[in-house]
């Protein structure tokens, strides 16, 4: 067993788009497809000795934004794993019902880039442990610049005039918890995690980040963490698709020396 | 039919423990309360938590339960999960110090000023979050058919410093070691959440749902 001077292990997240109460995966945001059941999936991602599941709502309409909280509840009552649901998060109201619901944590996103404060006004109210941000960033800088990262909006249509890396630290200094990092450029193309972009947040905050945008092979993952320094790594397509199982990514960051938390039922002892 | 009151005062997810405690054991009543009579009669009783220090005090002064969980400090079986871990301290340092409710002799601290006490750079982010390994220091019943050094889930930005051993028996290491699981006669109180913490969590809970409070085997 490999484990880090601290012990912590690093956290793998698959993460579950949801469309009114159905699990889907755009690829860069087009061409969704159904990909099941969340209670289902959710479960077997559990027993694949997932560490968290992250939910994102995308249902357009608010109107049915109540199935997301039934998924959340449906889910909590059968899973025991810590729960993230993000996706129209815009009031603390919101968050409330999502912690009610059984969420352990919530991710905001678009609210922050509006209103900045409500990342404090939540971390007062519900601790910022159970406050993410999700920033969806986009490399903006010429090849022969230095790098620099601009924060988007809208599925990374729309740009918001931010950096990305002074975004993130400032989310951090109001209260946020954790920061969920995700590049627009990479999202979706299996070409792995911008590594520079995740190194670049993961050294500007004091709090934990979490590399999304581009899982394409298992040593994506472990780059993430070795090289961006990223606490934990999210993925949705390489496992929703059977690509990998999540059991297969954690004997694989074994192998690469990356603490993670083996499975209870002793399968994967490599 | 034993009843388990998983005490309620606004402070987090109690829904997760409720659940992950029908789950272990269909036999139990479980109720979320905020009622102290509700909590008195109970045969378990659950005190979870998150947020802070202050403000969990605060409301447990307002809802009249500090008095209705040392009534049952002293009477059954009582888990204290995370924040209610804490809670049974003397004293935290968070929110530039409060007094708790002093059922354990021992101190609360921020990493931050644990790691610079001990001379040591942080080993990673705080909050401390995620899953690490918890050292079984001393037997008892909650460990029951769960493997020593398994993985439990934790959030947390401060810490209980090490208790003397009669009364840590589970530790953690973050940079610091740190006392992981407290027991003493019919208290347990764990820092991870074992709600949170898959098959060894469950284990625990189920445990706990069928503690006499002696802590003998």
């Amino acid at each position: 067993m490999s484990v880090s001077p601290s012990g912590l292990c690093r956290r793998i997240i698959p993460c579950l788009d949801v469309d009114r109460g159905r699990v889907v995966k755009g690829v860069k945001f087009v061409d969704i497809r159904d990909a099941g059941d969340p209670v289902e999936v959710a479960r077997r991602y559990d027993a694949a000795g997932a560490d968290e599941i992250t939910f994102l709502d995308i249902t357009a309409s608010s109107d049915d934004r109540d199935t997301m909280v039934h998924v959340v509840e449906q889910v909590a009552s059968e899973v025991f794993i810590p729960l993230t649901v993000g996706g129209g998060i815009r009031k603390p109201a919101d968050v409330r019902r999502m912690l009610n619901a059984g969420a352990d944590k919530v991710g905001i996103n678009t609210a922050a880039i509006h209103k900045p404060e409500l990342v404090r006004e939540c971390a007062e109210r519900f601790g910022s442990q159970c406050l993410v941000v999700a920033i969806d960033a986009k490399r903006v800088s010429a090849d022969n610049e230095p790098p620099r990262w601009e924060v988007f909006t809208h599925g990374g249509r729309r740009g918001t005039g931010l950096d990305a890396v002074q975004w993130a630290a400032r989310m951090a200094e109001l209260g946020a918890g954790e920061i969920l990092l995700t590049s627009m450029d990479r999202d979706g193309t299996r070409e792995g995690f911008d590594l520079a972009l995740t190194r670049a947040v993961a050294d500007a905050v004091p709090i934990p980040v979490i590399a999304s945008g581009g899982v394409g092979t298992l040593d994506h993952l472990v780059d993430g963490v070795l090289q961006g320094g990223a606490d934990a790594v999210l993925a949705a397509s390489i496992f929703h698709f059977g690509t990998f199982t999540v059991a297969e990514a954690k004997r694989h960051m074994a192998s690469r020396g990356v603490p993670i938390r083996q499975l209870a039922t002793g399968k994967a002892e490599a | 039919m034993s009843t388990i009151a998983v005490i309620d005062y606004g402070m987090g997810n109690l829904r997760s423990v409720a659940k992950a405690l029908e789950h272990v054991d269909d036999r139990a009543r479980v109720i979320i309360t905020h009622e102290p009579e509700q909590v008195r009669r109970a045969d378990r009783v659950v005190f979870p938590g998150q947020g802070a220090i202050r403000d969990c005090m605060a409301e447990l002064k307002r809802l009249e339960l500090d008095a209705v969980i040392l009534e049952a400090a002293a009477s059954k079986p009582l888990l204290g999960i995370c924040m209610g871990m804490q809670a049974l301290l003397e004293h935290s340092e968070e929110n530039a110090g409060v007094d708790a409710l002093g059922l354990v002799a021992g101190r609360v601290r921020h990493f931050r000023d644990g790691f610079s006490a001990a001379g040591i750079a942080a080993p990673g982010k705080v909050p401390h979050m995620g899953w690490n390994t918890v050292q079984q220091a001393e037997a008892h019943p909650i460990w029951r058919d769960i493997p020593d050094n398994s993985h439990f889930y934790f959030v947390h930005s401060y810490f209980v410093e090490l208790l003397p051993d009669e009364l840590t028996i589970g530790r953690c290491q973050y940079g610091v070691p740190f006392t992981a699981a407290i027991a003493r006669e019919n208290i347990v109180a764990t820092q991870f959440h074992p709600e949170k913490s898959q098959h060894a969590g469950l284990t625990l809970l189920a445990n706990f749902a069928r503690w006499d409070g002696e802590s003998g085997g």
